[in-house]
């Protein structure tokens, strides 16, 4: 074998291209060239180099959801029109603001609302993004909130129960600003999104997983709630009726 | 081109979803390093995906991964072709000849060998970067999408010959580029 033929396939050879018999043909052409022995070295420690460079990388979830978007949906086999009783929507808050206060969300829009619950919690994960207001004194957090939100959330400590507050915090969801609590469970992050709700009937809580996070779902007293972590499902749960428990016996701050 | 794709039938679009979505990363990487531009490879990624719905009824295999690269390739040519005049910064081929001079006897480990490890990811990406288009689609179908040789001859519709010369270019571009990055000229 020949230099020019060995410097093409020693790719092949550090690829596994090569069957058995070619392979055996270049190593035994490396071994008696130096050269090409080098070259093989170099290109194997390239190789390296670039598998560690991590030359990757993650769609962005805005392009995830556009696609999703342009696909037809997927009729759910429950196709209960209801009246949702969200207000998230610009158009939502406008009717609710003249006193239309049912508004019909289809099943794709909280799919769609599900999806930017985790994309905030995503953002609020990355350095720097968690808390505008950092207190775990649900009495500093409150007012914070005060006319930099349309409704200021409710803020309860919880720390008792193994859910320390953290702070506080302005996100975007559905193309309004809404304010979002910060809980800490062990090493793992709550995010609770809390949005005027357009009715004020009660409405129990429905857990859903959506890219791998849990949501947990719920409205009471005029307000829709988003509790979104990788905590396990039963954790969330947990703090979802701690929290309703807290709000009706009257602690919130 | 129509932004919405046309078919309704909601069962075929989850078949399609299952199907395709999984390799949105990948397809998103492979965009990201042909055209070299965040906000032009959405663009392209979201088009491919578009197409591929389109032409899903016609898919048969054999593998999604290949089929979403190879559409996501037509979809770039458009973009280079717009690209066409506008300057680019893409280091030319390296003369045939560079790479038989020997530059090194030394059957121990080089030098050179250890500065490469020592790289860092940066100067990697550059390298890559700098890589002109054929050999750099090459390469990162190889190196980054771990397609075989088979693969990467289909979603690029050349021989298998063609790709493993463009192969051992792209490698020996970057080895030369990485000699040159390690003596810089006085």
């Amino acid at each position: 074998m020949t230099c020019d033929e060995a410097e093409v396939l020693l790719h092949a050879l550090l690829d596994r291209e090569l069957d058995a018999g070619h392979a055996r043909e270049v190593e035994d052409h490396v071994a008696g060239c130096p050269r090409c022995a080098a070259l093989l070295r170099d290109y194997r420690e390239i190789g390296r180099s670039v598998a560690g460079a991590d030359l990757r990388y993650a769609a962005p979830p805005a392009l995830r959801m556009r696609i999703e978007a342009a696909l037809p949906k997927a009729q759910m086999p429950d196709r209960r029109a209801v009246l949702r009783g969200f207000a998230m929507g610009s158009a939502a808050s406008a009717l609710a603001a003249t006193g239309l206060v049912a508004i019909v969300l289809r099943k794709d829009d909280e799919t769609r609302i599900r999806s930017e619950i985790v994309s905030a919690h995503l953002r609020s994960l990355q350095a720097g993004h968690l808390t505008d207001v950092v207190s775990s004194d649900q009495h500093t957090v409150k007012p914070w909130f005060n006319g930099r939100v349309d409704v200021a959330p409710p803020v309860i400590d919880l720390a008792a129960q193994g859910f320390a507050l953290v702070g506080g915090r302005l996100d975007y969801v559905d193309a309004r600003t809404i304010g979002a609590l910060v809980y800490r469970r062990r090493a793992h992050i709550i995010n609770l999104f809390v949005a005027q709700a357009a009715g004020a009937e009660r409405r129990s809580a429905r857990i859903e997983t959506t890219q791998g996070f849990n949501i947990r779902n719920w409205s009471d007293r005029g307000l829709n709630y988003w509790a979104v972590s990788d905590v396990a499902q039963d954790e969330l749960t947990e703090f979802g009726e701690r929290f309703e428990a807290a709000m009706r016996s009257g602690t919130a701050g | 081109m129509p932004v919405k794709a046309s078919d309704d039938n909601p069962e075929r679009a989850r078949r399609f979803r299952d199907a395709a979505l999984p390799y949105l990363d990948d397809v998103y990487t492979l965009a990201r390093h042909l055209l070299r531009d965040p906000a032009d490879a959405e663009d392209a990624v979201q088009e491919c995906y578009l197409r591929a719905f389109r032409h899903f009824d016609g898919y048969r295999g054999p593998a999604m991964k290949p089929w979403l690269f190879a559409i996501l390739r037509n979809v770039c040519r458009a973009e280079y072709a717009r690209r066409a005049s506008a300057p680019t910064t893409t280091i030319d081929d390296v003369p045939e000849s560079a790479g038989q001079t020997p530059l090194w006897h030394d059957a121990e480990e080089t030098p050179e060998a250890q500065m490469l490890r020592g790289r860092d990811q940066d100067a990697i990406r550059r390298l890559v970067a700098s890589l002109a288009e054929p050999f750099r689609e090459t390469f990162v179908l190889r190196e980054i999408q771990n397609l075989s040789y088979r693969e990467i001859a289909d979603v690029t519709d050349v021989p298998i010959g063609t790709v493993m010369s463009r192969l051992a270019r792209a490698r020996a571009m970057l080895r030369s580029a990485w000699m040159a990055q390690q003596e810089p000229p006085e």
